[in-house]
């Protein structure tokens, strides 16, 4: 079920409106059987996929937790023996709790690759004629997400840092709550776990709150990313090079924040509606002023759970501090400090690239964000003395819109990677600047033989400053509670949305949207 | 206490870890400085400090780091 489609707005009516009116215990179980009628449009593979998951996950858990409930029995009836023996006996639990979480991992990174992968080569498919295998390459919506919820709730078990969920039916509501199972966000139990199955009492605002943010989601992914989307297809297609190459960054830019953002407004609006927080996943990205400060605002929960489960755990290991002491003592203090960390940092880029989906344009993309990274890093000393030497200027307006737009563009040109899904093609259409660059050429006619017309570039621009306009005055909080406040201006604010989307929106078959770029192209 | 502000003040002498309080907030422990500071505590202290310890509130003064390990080494 597409979340820019009619059918799942109304959906999500029939689902709130039952929410409200069951008694408040049975609201988890509405949500859980919502859940199971979301993912089962999906297909009877992707139900068995996320299943798997659940199990799988749930098994882990409960293993764990019973094994840590019966260590923490034996360390209280055993309290006037010897520390030495006592954390020896600790530690042994511990180990054994880790080779549960791994057995965990393992079975869910081979399901999660054999899927995003290996299918492609030793798949199958499922029809009225039975089983057939062959190269059937699976679509196991949101696949991606579920299972690093699911691996990340059992890591935080194994470090005591979440409680054990006994009850199997409220474990599959947590990994498989619907409207994160299509692009995240990847939450942490910690976060959301009680949230689902605490009552919830109706609530104008979050209903109006919630519906408010998923029509300005409708407004960015179908006013705005899905009307830019042709001149992207276009310009790719058509290997249009030079000043077309610039123009490539900046429009993919548009289309990925409102295709994206627009589809996670939609997530954390319905979620809104029932009540329930889902973290957030963008803080406007594109006012960064830095690459490290982007990765901070942008697809929020995928780097904190590439930090917490990859990057610390990493840094940490007996290896790595061998390496640490290793090198430090052969090669110099400088050197042997970053030797360690740059490693963890390349080996976590490579796998937040692998994510993306297993090919080298995503590869040579997250090389590219580590190597920024670590450059800038590197840089920091040199930067602090000019923040120390020119306070004024770097205080300045024009030097921090400077950065602003410095960051920009440095994270379009990697970001374009995506787009040619090809890496020498990229880098000669990227070189292609440098040779074929003609100003004339946007201006005779070429910028509208891309399949956007001259009304429909006017409302995409219109649509821009729209959600500048949006992010800034939401600022300090956001917009939709403040709308909330002043009923009149909220109830006109909620109608313009809805009108302009309705008017300017661009409609598939069905009026239906086409699909998200982060439910299918990736993940 | 006193051994692991010598290990401190191996990273960066010029700072006064007994009073200080805002080491990861204010920028004085950068990432390379925490995993070289986990590696030498480890090996000090012989604990292991975990990846879900790495948080600013353990690491933003030596008291802070102190209580950590101590932490770490009961049972």
């Amino acid at each position: 079920m597409n979340f820019a489609s009619f059918e799942f707005l109304c959906f999500l009516c029939l689902l709130t409106a039952l929410y409200y009116l069951v008694p408040k215990r049975a609201q988890w179980v509405v949500l859980l059987l919502g859940s199971v009628v979301f993912y089962a449009f999906a297909g009877v593979t992707c139900c068995v996929f996320l299943l798997a998951v659940i199990v799988v996950s749930y098994l882990a858990v409960a293993i764990m937790g019973k094994r840590q409930r019966a260590c923490a029995a034996w360390l209280d009836a055993n309290k006037e023996l010897p520390k030495e023996q006592r954390k020896a006996y600790k530690n042994k639990n511990k180990k054994g709790n880790l080779a549960i979480v791994c057995t965990g991992i393992v079975i869910l990174g081979a399901a999660l690759v054999y899927a995003k992968f290996v299918s492609g080569y030793f798949g199958f498919k499922v029809d009225a004629n039975g089983l057939h295998l062959g190269k059937y390459a699976l679509e196991i919506m949101g696949i991606s997400y579920y299972t690093f919820i699911a691996i990340g709730y059992m890591l935080d078990v194994y470090r005591e840092k979440a409680p054990v969920q006994k009850n199997f039916a409220k474990h599959a509501l947590f990994v498989g709550f619907f409207p994160q199972l299509v692009m995240g966000p990847i939450s942490k139990y910690s976060d959301v776990g009680e949230q689902y199955f605490t009552p919830h009492a109706f609530s104008g605002k979050n209903l109006y709150c919630g519906a408010i943010r998923i029509a300005w989601g409708f407004f960015k992914k179908l006013v705005v990313a899905d009307a830019i989307a042709p001149a992207v297809g276009a310009i790719v297609a058509q290997q249009k090079g030079g000043v077309f190459f610039l123009l490539l960054c900046l429009f993919y830019s548009v289309r990925i924040y409102g295709d994206f953002t627009g589809g996670i407004d939609i997530v954390l609006g319905a979620a809104e509606m029932l009540g329930i927080r889902l973290p957030e996943n963008f803080n406007r990205p594109f006012s960064s002023k830095s690459t490290a400060e982007y990765w901070r605002r942008w697809h929020i929960t995928m780097g904190a759970w590439f930090t917490n489960y990859i990057f610390y755990p990493l840094s940490v290991t007996k290896s790595m501090q061998k390496l640490s002491k290793w090198s430090r003592a052969h090669l110099g203090t400088a050197i042997g400090k970053r030797l360690p960390v740059y490693i963890t940092t390349i080996v976590t880029w490579l796998f937040t690239g692998l994510w993306h989906g297993i090919a080298w344009n995503f590869v040579v993309w997250a090389m590219l964000n580590c190597l920024v990274l670590l450059v800038s890093q590197e840089l920091e000393p040199l930067y602090a003395k000019f923040r120390t030497k020119f306070p004024k200027l770097h205080a300045s307006a024009p030097y921090q819109t400077f950065m602003i737009v410095r960051t920009f563009c440095l994270m379009a040109l990697i970001r374009v990677l995506d787009c040619y899904m090809n890496v020498p093609l990229t880098f000669q259409k990227l070189f292609s600047v440098f040779t074929e660059f003609n100003w004339g050429s946007l201006f005779d006619g070429g910028l509208f033989t891309l399949g956007v017309s001259k009304t429909s570039f006017a409302v995409i621009g219109v649509g821009i400053l729209a959600m500048w306009g949006v992010s800034q005055l939401g600022k300090d909080r956001p917009l939709r509670e403040k709308l909330w406040e002043k009923p009149w201006l909220g109830s006109l604010a909620f109608a313009v949305v809805v009108f302009l989307v309705l008017v300017f929106g661009t409609y598939g078959l069905g009026y239906d949207a086409s699909a998200f770029i982060y439910g299918g192209t990736f993940n | 206490m006193e051994q692991l502000i010598e290990i401190m003040q191996n990273l960066h002498p010029d700072v006064d870890f007994e009073t200080y309080d805002g080491l990861v907030d204010d920028g004085i422990l950068d990432s390379l400085d925490i995993v070289t500071l986990i590696t030498d505590i480890n090996d000090a202290f012989d604990v292991s400090i975990p990846a879900e310890e790495i948080l600013p509130e353990n690491f933003n003064s030596a008291k802070a780091l102190w209580e950590l390990i101590e932490r770490l080494d009961t049972v």
